[in-house]
């Protein structure tokens, strides 16, 4: 090894050349080869990945889009339609980066409720946790505005209703709103902005999203059952063991989306942003998409105008303090009899305040909202740090190779070589 | 200050000469350099921040100019200003009764008929409902109005009455009265 270079132990001379100059295939050997991983996963694992593949495919296709797509309001929603009619295959691309946009908030979420289901965001990954919520924040952001863009009717109504929440700000609020909008309302310098902004966010979503990974190779990853490995006969190298596991994900993850852009590209959609934009009219029932419905029922609950912004976006702000709130030791849910029940009742809630928050605002709707606004901070606020004093939890496995494992452990499961030597039976 | 910290340990810290208690030239420059950064930082942010707002072209657009005559009583318009529609409704006599003759006690925002309009028949409002933005009901005959005969905003349900004053719902404030003259007994200037 010359002097100042990295100490390199790949043989293929090219690779060499450069991996003694910039270590990037000692780090992708590292952190994606035999970085180890807890030996048993479930499937809910496979979200991370699968939230990273979107995003590359949000930005592949969107980048695309761009090259046809013109920011003005005269011309926005017509260069979107020739995007859907003359375009070679952009229809394609088009309704590949809608879905996706959908699928993703899909991925996202579920990533999400697993990491609250086991436990992810306690100590030591807190910071890990609080960067997914960031990237969450980013997210919706990026949705919002990238909505804006064909300028339907729902893209304008959406953008007024959205940013005035900013009106209910004391004294600076209407200040604030004109500055976003960079005029009276919602305008072409608001379309312009949003645009340029819609290009940047997911630039820094891949920032934030590589923060978040590399504080995951710090702590390592979590596991249902929420206990560390102690040694390597808990863990398995990330290769092949979970490139193959991903990859399953991967392809069924394909097929539900290429069912979505093939067979029912609109659903998920509204049928009003085929209308052009028109700030005269306001579309008799104006709707957000399904992954902001919890948040906008929540925002209705509430009969007063500041009350309503500030808990909507308190809905938010309490998963940022989540891992101070949650005061129990134990991790995953398995082993916390109580409040998986209650965690349970709070993922219902949310499919509630998702379907109530389609609903308009009047009547027994507007009860229900309430309700759920209640149950969902009341689990953050109150369950949560009580039962971590209450509750009483299962008695925890000795080990991870003991729990899924069993007796075997003893005789060997042992890292991957003996691992895989010792089970010639499971292959048959 | 520095009296009450470590003696011994402090001299080694400060440069040569310098008393080691004191306040130390040091400590001046760093004082005023961040002093200088933070302003620095200020002042090239500012262009920035500033370049939001509306530019000269939007501000210039300011001004719309109503022609009366063809609204009848009991009719309204709907105009463009700044980009946002601006109701003038030419109310009939029981509309304006029904606006002047409620109690200032009855409203969530208090503002009387009078202070609203410049001539009776003439309200001008913007046409925007102050919760969140969307365009209230009630500019055609056809249009549900509210229970109080004004205007209705469906997005999420506030009431205003024919004075353009919130009665019922979500919506903090009373519909703006945009800044308007009478040009002539039938023509205004909005803005
Ligand atoms: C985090 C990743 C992203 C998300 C969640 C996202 C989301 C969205 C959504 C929801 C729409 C509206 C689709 C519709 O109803 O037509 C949209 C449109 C658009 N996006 Fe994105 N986007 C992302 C990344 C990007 C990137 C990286 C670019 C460009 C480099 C881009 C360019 C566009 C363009 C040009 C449109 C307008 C054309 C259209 O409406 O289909 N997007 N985006
Ligand atoms: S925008 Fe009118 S009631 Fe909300």
């Amino acid at each position: 090894m010359a002097i100042g270079l990295h100490d390199s132990s790949f043989k293929n001379p090219v690779v060499r050349w450069v991996d003694q100059r910039l270590p990037v295939f000692t780090m992708i050997q590292k952190e994606y080869g035999t970085f180890p991983t807890p030996r048993n996963f479930n499937y809910f694992w496979n979200f991370g990945a699968l939230a990273m593949i979107n995003l590359m495919i949000m930005i592949a296709t969107g980048v695309f889009l761009a090259m046809h797509y013109t920011a003005h309001v005269d011309h926005a929603f017509e260069s979107v339609e020739r995007i859907m009619r003359d375009v070679n295959y952009g229809w394609l691309i088009r309704y590949a980066h809608m879905n996706g946009a959908h699928l993703f908030f899909a991925v996202v979420f579920i990533h999400i409720w697993r990491g609250m289901y086991y436990g992810s965001y306690k100590a030591p990954r807190e910071l890990l946790w609080i960067l997914g919520v960031v990237i969450f924040l980013l997210m919706m952001a990026t949705a919002f505005m990238g909505y804006v863009l064909p300028w339907g009717q729902m893209s304008f109504w959406g953008a007024t209703v959205i940013t005035n929440l900013f009106s209910a700000i004391p004294l600076i609020g209407p200040e604030i709103v004109t500055y976003l909008w960079g005029g009276f309302s919602v305008d072409n310098p608001t379309l312009n902005r949003f645009f340029s902004l819609h290009f940047l966010l997911p630039f820094v979503i891949t920032g934030v999203v590589f923060l978040h990974v590399a504080a995951l190779h710090i702590t390592g990853s979590n596991n249902p059952l929420g206990i560390e490995p102690k040694g390597p006969q808990d863990t398995l190298p990330f290769h092949p063991y979970y490139t193959a596991k991903d990859s399953v994900g991967i392809v069924v993850y394909l097929a539900v989306f290429a069912f979505l852009v093939f067979f029912m590209p609109n659903y998920l959609g509204h049928a009003d942003n085929y209308i052009p934009a028109n700030p005269l009219v306001t579309p008799a029932h104006i709707v957000p998409e399904w992954y902001f419905l919890p948040f906008y029922a929540i925002l209705r609950a509430v009969p007063d105008k500041l009350g309503g912004v500030i808990l909507m976006f308190g809905a938010i702000a309490v998963l940022f303090v989540l891992p101070w709130l949650d005061t129990s030791k134990v991790r995953s849910m398995r082993f916390r009899p109580i409040a998986r029940i209650a965690f349970l009742l709070w993922t219902v809630n949310f499919m509630v305040l998702t379907w109530v928050g389609a609903k308009p605002a009047e009547g027994h709707y507007v009860l229900i909202a309430q309700i759920g606004t209640m149950i969902y901070f009341a689990y953050f606020l109150v369950v949560l740090p009580a039962l971590g004093r209450l509750e009483r939890p299962l008695p925890l496995p000795e080990s991870i190779a003991r729990a899924v494992l069993g007796p075997k452990a003893q005789l060997g499961g042992g890292p991957v070589p003996g691992g895989a030597t010792a089970q010639p039976m499971e292959k048959a | 200050m520095a009296e009450t910290s470590a003696p011994s340990g402090a001299a080694t810290h400060s440069p040569a000469g310098a008393p080691a208690e004191a306040v130390t030239k040091r400590d001046f420059l760093k004082l005023t350099t961040t002093a200088f950064a933070v302003v620095g930082v200020g002042a090239l942010a500012w262009p920035f921040i500033s370049s939001l707002a509306p530019g000269g072209d939007v501000l210039a657009l300011a001004s719309t100019d109503v022609d009366l005559a063809p609204i009848a009583e009991g009719q309204a318009v709907t105009v463009m200003w700044r980009g946002k529609p601006v109701f003038v409704r030419h109310r009939t006599a029981a509309e304006i009764e029904a606006a002047r003759e409620v109690q200032l006690s009855a409203l969530k925002d208090p503002a009387t008929d009078e202070a609203r309009v410049q001539q009776a028949p003439w309200l001008v409002v913007v046409g925007i409902c102050t919760h969140l933005g969307c365009v209230p009901l009630g500019q055609r005959p056809t249009d549900a109005r509210g229970d109080f005969g004004g205007w209705f905003c469906p997005c999420h349900g506030s009431h205003y009455d024919t004075s353009g004053r919130i009665r019922r719902g979500p919506a903090p404030t009373n519909l703006e009265v945009p800044g308007y003259t009478f040009t002539s007994d039938s023509a205004i200037r909005i803005g």
